[in-house]
């Protein structure tokens, strides 16, 4: 028989071994999983993790790592804060869509006009509109009493009404030929996002996340805030008792995960995608609740997390390319993922314990 | 008594991984016989009832009853042969009534209105008043314990176990449950009964044993020893008596003016127009049985529920409306009875629990960046001043032992020098060496001149430490009265007598 016991106090050692294990698993199972598809596993492995990065392409595939990655980890961290709590904003999908209306909004707004505040207005305007989208459901939870999940998650519908409406309305290029979606911000010099150096992916989004990572690091080991966050989600009594005020937790974690993903939106739009369309977003503000826990809430895990999530997408989209793996299939890979590293998060509380059971 | 034992246990050992609960631990219970398990925290009792009960197997060693081995399996085989057992904490429904909670863990449950019957039977049989049809979420503590010796009573027990009953119980519900057990034990059914409380084992028991870090370390006659002689077989060691000089208190530290707040939580009890006053250097005891606005009152004092404006007066100075903060910063520091999750965080480090409530006053922050060097300093003063068995301030508060941790937390307001200090329960759970050097402390600080609020439920605990006395019931705080000379009688009508005594006639 295997029996779990608790461990006096959480074991640091699984705490950090389990993503890799996870991902370990991940492979195995995958492995399998492809095999059983008629693929061969080792070669469905190496394209999902190895070409991307070494492989002959890799050259076109590593600045996608950091264009896919930037915005999961500038939005994870923001979610992180507020997971940590035990304040669940899952409206990020939303938030992002935001942003990137307001960003876009500000920019197209100046059009044609030459200046070197325009991208930073765009920068301050995505930020706003994250923040106003996710402070919604943060007002309605401070003030009535109201379930931050749900509320949040409407508000992604809403969102997904409103990108569709500035797209083929207010925002449309009067210039498009009728064809939906704005301007082209890439062909708007003032407004346009583009790679710090030429061709490496490395957008102001990407810099954005970095300076996130460390933020979110002080905040949460220095500072007296991130201590509030820590202690509200470990015990929210203690907190209360400790003077840790919950509704200005409530508004300051969610409003800043909400700024957080509006200016990721924001750079996705005035970079990679360049226009406003009906299909902007492309569930990077779900994908960042997965990379959040992936990351273990930890800054540096996200920021790991996401490159990893960033590179199975990649990997993914070769191995349906190149080897005809169903999407299904890397869909199912990639969930694989997160239910090995909840599944194995149970080590991290408890020991194995194997030979005779005991009536406790 | 030479007839076969009711109950007779040879060499029972249970081991858990890092400690022995029980070694070698022999006893037996005659028919009739109320037997006193005696020892602090730790020392086994729980494990030995619960193998007794077939909710732990033991490693080693045999019981029999009646000449007969006995190795239940499970709960239920143990309540088939007879083994009854009232636990400290209850096991009731709220939204239910007493009758449908009693048929809830019935196996065989009769129909609603013969129980009902049954009911009544056994509660005029024993003096144990209660209504079936009553909701349990309005019984008090007393009677939802009446529930619980019911159910077991129902099911005609040979050997009923209780532990702890009387923690939870006033002075005057203590007598009723005890002519209540006299009368079983009088028809033959033997009591094995669990408790710290010596002079209750006194007045109650034929006989004693005493366990000592899961060791038999004694077996005694209660009316021939002495508490202070069995407190020492418990403890291993001579007990130190909490010492105070005799003092006058000085200005008027905290005064409460018609306290009255709403409950933040649904099940919690308003506190209803409370008005004290409390000196530097003076001790004041609040009694009265849990659930009666304890709670809430420390909330009220820490800064953890607000209260309308002028209600609470610290030094002249309206506080009602500051947060935990800027009170502790003027001096009022608090503990609450909740250890883990209330007054600290389980699976934080004690630095991290240090860090918890002295930051302002330790000065462990500037400018709102945390010096995590100087918050594992003061950890590690707290844990020297005060004793805590720990690796280091390092490890997680869950997986220090409740009494180490109490101290911990007692440590950590004590050492920031507070003007006004609110305990409450401040030893609840904790052996007796680490309960007596808590009091000490305690009264050091009231020697310094601090005000000190004391919650608790452990009236000897009050009556040592107190100055005044007074007592919380329905939310009101009675009159505080002279500690010195109170009697139980009129301790317990200060609590609120017993509820439903009228007709408690056996």
């Amino acid at each position: 028989m295997i029996a779990l016991e608790k461990r006096p106090q959480p074991s640091r050692a699984f705490s950090l071994a389990t993503p890799v294990l996870a991902v370990i698993a991940t492979m195995v199972f995958g492995g399998l999983l492809f095999a059983a598809l008629g693929k061969d596993p080792l070669v469905a492995i190496k394209t999902i993790f190895w070409d991307p990065l070494f492989g002959q392409y890799a050259f076109f595939y590593r600045p996608q790592l950091l264009i896919k990655g930037a915005p999961l980890v500038l939005i994870a961290i923001g979610l992180s804060l507020g997971f940590k709590a035990g304040i669940w904003n899952i409206g990020a999908e939303g938030q992002y869509i935001m942003g990137a209306l307001f960003g876009a909004g500000v920019g197209l707004a100046f059009y044609p006009l030459e200046a070197f505040y325009v991208f930073p207005l765009m920068v301050l305007a995505g930020a706003l509109g994250g923040w106003i989208w996710a402070m919604i459901p943060a007002f309605l939870k401070v003030k009535f009493g109201t379930n931050e999940i749900l509320v949040s998650l409407m508000m992604v519908y809403v969102a997904e009404q409103f990108l569709p409406s500035m797209a083929l309305g207010l925002m449309k290029n009067p210039e498009g030929f009728g064809f939906p979606g704005s301007r082209n911000l890439q062909q708007y010099p003032s407004a346009f996002n583009a790679d710090l150096i030429e061709g490496s992916g490395m957008h102001w989004g990407v810099v954005a996340a970095m300076v996130a990572v460390i933020l979110a690091y002080v905040l949460l080991t220095k500072h007296r805030l991130g201590f509030a966050i820590r202690v509200t989600g470990e015990a929210p009594r203690a907190a209360r008792f400790s003077g840790v005020n919950p509704t200005r937790l409530v508004l300051f974690c969610l409003g800043m995960s909400g700024l957080l993903a509006g200016l990721a939106g924001m750079f996705e739009v005035s970079g990679p995608a360049g226009q406003v369309t009906i299909d902007f977003n492309v569930g990077y503000g779900f994908t960042a609740i997965i990379v959040a826990f992936l990351g273990r809430l930890h800054p540096v895990g996200i920021l790991l997390a996401g490159l990893l999530m960033a590179l199975t997408y990649i990997g993914g989209d070769i191995a349906q390319s190149n080897l005809g793996l169903p999407a299904a299939a890397i869909q199912v890979f990639q969930g694989m993922l997160l239910f090995f590293l909840l599944a194995l998060d149970v080590l991290t509380n408890y020991r194995l314990r194997f030979g005779r059971s005991e009536v406790a | 008594m030479t007839e076969t034992p009711l109950l007779d246990l040879k060499g029972l050992t249970k081991a858990y991984p890092g400690v022995i609960a029980n070694d070698d631990v022999s006893l037996s219970i005659q028919p009739g016989e109320v037997h006193a398990l005696l020892g602090e925290n730790g020392a086994g009792k729980s494990t030995l009832v619960k193998m007794i009960y077939g909710l732990v197997k033991p490693d080693a060693g045999s019981m029999q009853m009646f000449g007969v081995p006995f190795a239940p399996a499970e709960p239920r085989a143990a309540r088939a042969a007879g083994v009854g057992m009232v636990f400290q904490h209850f096991s009731l429904f709220d939204a239910l009534t007493v009758a449908e909670n009693i048929a809830l863990g019935m196996e065989n449950a009769p129909k609603l209105r013969d129980l009902s019957q049954q009911i009544r039977h056994v509660s005029d049989t024993y003096g144990l008043p209660l209504s079936p049809d009553r909701v349990v979420g309005d019984l008090s503590a007393g009677e939802r314990q009446r529930v619980e010796i019911i159910r077991c009573l129902l099911q005609e027990p040979k050997l009923l176990i209780m532990d702890e009953p009387t923690s939870v119980l006033t002075p005057q519900e203590v007598e009723i449950l005890f002519k209540t057990l006299r009368k079983l034990s009088a028809e033959g059914t033997a009591i094995l009964y669990i408790s710290h409380k010596l002079e209750e084992i006194r007045a109650l028991c034929d006989s004693a044993t005493i366990l000592r870090l899961g060791k038999v370390v004694g077996e005694c006659t209660p009316a021939e020893t002495s508490a202070r002689d069995m407190a020492e077989m418990m403890v291993g060691k001579l007990l130190q008596t909490p010492t105070r000089a005799g003092k006058t208190p000085g200005d008027v530290v905290l005064e409460l003016k018609g306290l009255s707040a709403q409950s933040p939580s649904a099940f919690g009890m308003p506190l209803r127009d409370i008005n004290v006053e409390v000196r530097a250097g003076e001790i004041i005891g609040i009694g009265g049985v849990a659930g009666n606005g304890q709670d809430e009152l420390l909330a009220a004092l820490s800064g953890e529920m607000l209260t309308s404006p002028g209600m609470i007066v610290f030094k002249e100075r309206d506080v009602s409306l500051l947060g935990p903060t800027p009170r502790r910063a003027m001096g009022i520091l608090s503990a609450p009875e909740e250890r883990l999750g209330h007054a600290a965080a389980p699976d934080m480090s004690l630095t991290e629990n240090a860090m918890l409530t002295a930051a302002a006053r330790e000065r462990l922050e500037k400018g709102g960046l945390l010096d995590w060097g100087a918050a594992q300093r003061f950890a590690e003063k707290i844990i020297e001043t005060f004793d805590v068995r720990t690796p280091g301030p390092g490890n997680a508060a869950r997986s220090l032992s409740g009494g180490n941790l109490q101290k911990f937390v007692i440590g950590r307001e004590v050492l920031q020098r507070p003007d006004l200090l609110v305990v409450n329960q401040p030893t609840w759970g904790v052996d007796a060496s680490a309960a007596a050097a808590i009091r000490q402390a305690l009264l050091d600080l009231a020697e310094n001149g601090t005000a000190l609020v004391v919650i608790s439920q452990d009236l000897d605990e009050l009556m040592e430490i107190s100055d005044r006395f007074a007592a919380l019931n329905e939310g009101r705080l009675s009159a505080p009265r002279p500690a010195q000379g109170l009697t139980v009688e009129e301790i317990g009508l200060m609590m609120g007598g017993a509820h439903g005594m009228e007709v408690a006639h056996v």
